[in-house]
């Protein structure tokens, strides 16, 4: 990937580290030692070794048949996530960052999780490595995905729910914010997207883009050649930059991020930042990107059926690529994604998580104009297991209405 | 010196500037007092009554400064008190023109010196320098603005001079000598320290060891040092005599408002007072 992307944490006109000054030494301390590694050959090997040994990467890219001869455009592959320890991408990053902890000497770790995977990652994390850990999620979303609060509790993480401002992403990522001023000499803030202060952004993509690594390898391996398009979901931008970076100079291939397009456009309810057009400038969250903000800069209300892509700014790398034509956004309704989700799990037996399937409902909108030959690759960056409750509901299940029903009962007794 | 006077000069290192209006302020009351006050309310909480009310009370027992904090959606630098007040009144819908509406009123009511504290977005939306310049065009001394760093922000530090307005910079016992001096340097007003780690709300405990951080600064940069962050009353303004310059009360009153009332306040700030020998 280009590294000279950055211009002092600045990617265009976005990024920067704008956080209290009490934080100053803690980012610019992760900083340096982010600039040790990222060079550093044998950084790079242990890192690798524990991601292959813990992870099972890499993960495989699996030729889509069912769903290349449903469509009959072009042939699509899916590299798969979702086949990682913890069922997504984000323990690439939590690995990566854990081994950064090492260096720094610190023993404790705090993160935010939006959809709990970045939670349950940076738990086992430090099950792993011995680390204690603080998870924020806002109330809200941890009530929709109670499955993975209860897996950072076995994990022994403490699980602290965020009942301010919208109880989302946007408020954890405050409150680890704010634990991180008051612990810093012992705690890390294991960051779970390309998101928040210098170094965050390009240090999570730094990690990410093993994603992209093994992809062009496996792609170049079948094919000899580069894929003509990339498609991934796009929340923070963890995901989309790993799938992205090692991409960004080959001029050929068509990067696509896809936001939550929620209830579209004209409903106000959503989490499209880029596609949909309504996102500002702004400075929140110690950075500089396109928020969804009011006319006072107050930080806006976000949908989204995926509470990992319900998220009120954007990867200030994503937004200057998006700015500089690099990268195309699209947004992808939750009805778009309940269609695309049925499709994938019928003709191909994956189970995508909802995040990853406005990736595919990204693709599905245009696959029309596909060529045969053309070389399409989805990022399917987690598994959908976890967003049972949310999707039963949404398929309006009877079946496991009066599964849920009946256990209802039972624990009421 | 009238603010709007250019005091800026392009071009050298140093930016040898003229003082400042609540330079002057400060140093001309800082013959008379043991230590300067400010004191903190957040615009619209409970609501722009009480908010009144309280600065009347601040007024009537000589409070020097006042820190008028605009809300916003995610104030990090902020704990779990002035965290919810801060929501509570967005969620009444109050905007940032009404907020400076009520400032602006109160700056022509009081003769004390009146500060804005706010978060870096809501200058960044008005637009950086239009906001300056309305600060200005109200009489509005100053500036507080915790996620602004020195290095991200300079369009605010050197406009804010530049305009005659303060733009305070914020120290911590982990900037070390070199940062200081920078604080000192790109900042204007004075400099706020804030003697701990972690957000407002939780008590400080003015050790020995927390007053040499204090005093080191003051030496380093030689600047007029406010310090905040978790004093609870009287008794910690005391001990920051002959070390600060000035004590900044900040959420205490939030609370004891919330507890005791402006009855409550009353007493509080008459307490308070008493630290430099006033009613
Ligand atoms: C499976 C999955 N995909 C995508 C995301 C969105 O994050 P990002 O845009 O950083 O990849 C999440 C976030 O929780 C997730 O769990």
């Amino acid at each position: 990937m280009n590294f000279n992307l950055s211009q002092n944490g600045y990617f265009g006109q976005y990024g920067g580290r704008f956080v209290p000054e009490i934080l100053i030494p803690a980012v610019d301390e992760l900083n340096r030692v982010f600039q040790e590694i990222r060079h550093d050959q044998d950084f790079y090997r242990q890192y690798y070794s524990l991601l292959m040994d813990f992870s099972g990467r890499p993960t495989p890219l699996t030729y889509a048949a069912g769903l290349t001869e449903y469509f009959g455009g072009g042939r699509i592959y899916i590299k798969r996530e979702d086949l990682n320890h913890s069922g997504a991408h984000k323990i690439n990053n939590v690995l990566g960052q854990g081994l950064v902890m090492k260096r720094l000497g610190k023993t404790r770790v705090i993160a935010e999780t939006g959809a709990g995977q970045h939670g349950v990652a940076t738990a086992i994390m430090a099950a792993k490595m011995g680390y204690k850990a603080t998870i924020y999620m806002g109330a809200e979303d941890a009530e929709r995905q109670y499955a993975n609060v209860f897996w950072m509790k076995q994990l022994g993480a403490e699980v602290v729910p965020v009942t301010t401002g919208t109880a989302t992403l946007k408020d954890a990522i405050n409150e680890a914010l704010r634990d991180w001023a008051g612990n810093f000499d012992n705690t890390h803030y294991v960051l779970g997207t390309a998101c928040g202060p210098r170094p965050f952004p390009e240090m999570v993509t730094f990690f990410q883009s093993v994603i992209s690594k093994e992809m062009k390898r496996q792609i170049h391996d079948l094919h000899g050649k580069n894929p003509d398009r990339i498609y991934a979901c796009l929340g923070g931008g963890s995901n989309a930059m790993g799938a992205f970076a090692e991409f960004l100079e080959d001029d050929g291939v068509e990067l696509i991020a896809v936001e939550a397009g929620g209830k579209g456009q004209a409903s106000g309810k959503h989490a499209s930042r880029i596609a949909y057009g309504t996102a500002s400038v702004g400075i929140c969250q110690g950075y500089k990107t396109l928020f969804l903000q009011d006319e006072d800069g107050q930080m806006l209300d976000t949908w989204s059926i995926s509470a990992g892509l319900d998220y009120v700014g954007v990867s200030p790398i994503l937004a200057h690529l998006a700015e500089t034509k690099r990268v195309r956004v699209l947004a992808a309704t939750d009805d778009q994604v309940i269609d695309a989700f049925k499709l994938v799990v019928s003709k191909e037996g994956l189970i995508p998580a909802l995040e990853s399937t406005h990736a595919f409902a990204g693709l599905f909108r245009e696959v029309q104009n596909t060529a045969s030959d053309d070389i399409i690759v989805v990022n399917m960056s987690g598994r959908g297991d976890k967003d049972i409750f949310n999707i039963g509901e949404a398929l309006r299940d009877e079946g496991w209405k009066s599964f849920v029903q009946e256990r209802g009962r039972r624990y009421a007794e | 010196m009238k603010a709007g006077s250019h005091l800026f000069r392009k071009g050298g290192e140093d930016m040898q500037s003229e003082q400042l209006q609540i330079e002057k302020y400060i140093e001309d009351l800082k013959k008379s007092k043991n230590i300067l006050l400010m004191t903190h309310q957040i615009i619209g909480y409970p609501d722009f009554a009480t908010n009144e009310l309280a600065i009347e009370c601040f007024y009537r027992h000589g409070v020097d400064l006042i820190e008028l904090q605009i809300p916003f959606s995610d104030p990090v630098a902020d704990g779990p008190l002035f965290v919810k007040s801060n929501q509570a009144v967005l969620e009444k819908g109050v905007k940032v023109t009404q907020c400076l509406e009520f400032v602006a009123r109160m700056v022509k009511k009081y003769p004390v010196s009146f500060l804005i504290m706010t978060y870096y977005n809501i200058l960044y939306q008005y637009g950086v320098q239009r906001f300056i310049d309305k600060c200005q065009q109200i009489g509005v001394q100053g500036t507080i603005v915790p996620d602004a760093p020195l290095d991200e922000a300079r369009e605010y530090f050197d406009y804010s001079r530049q305009q005659g307005l303060a733009a305070v910079s914020i120290a911590t016992p982990y900037s070390f000598e070199q940062r200081l001096q920078e604080i000192a340097s790109v900042g204007s007003g004075f400099i706020y320290y804030v003697p701990r780690k972690g957000v407002t709300g939780s008590k400080t405990n003015f050790a020995d060891e927390v007053l040499a951080g204090i005093k080191s600064a003051k030496n380093i940069t030689g600047a007029t040092i406010a310090v905040g962050f978790g004093i609870q009353g009287a008794e910690d303004v005391a001990k920051l005599i002959g070390t600060a310059d000035i004590a900044i009360i900040g959420s205490k009153i939030q609370r004891v408002i919330e507890s005791e009332g402006l009855s409550g306040l009353e007493l509080f700030m008459e307490a308070i007072a008493g630290v430099n020998g006033e009613e």
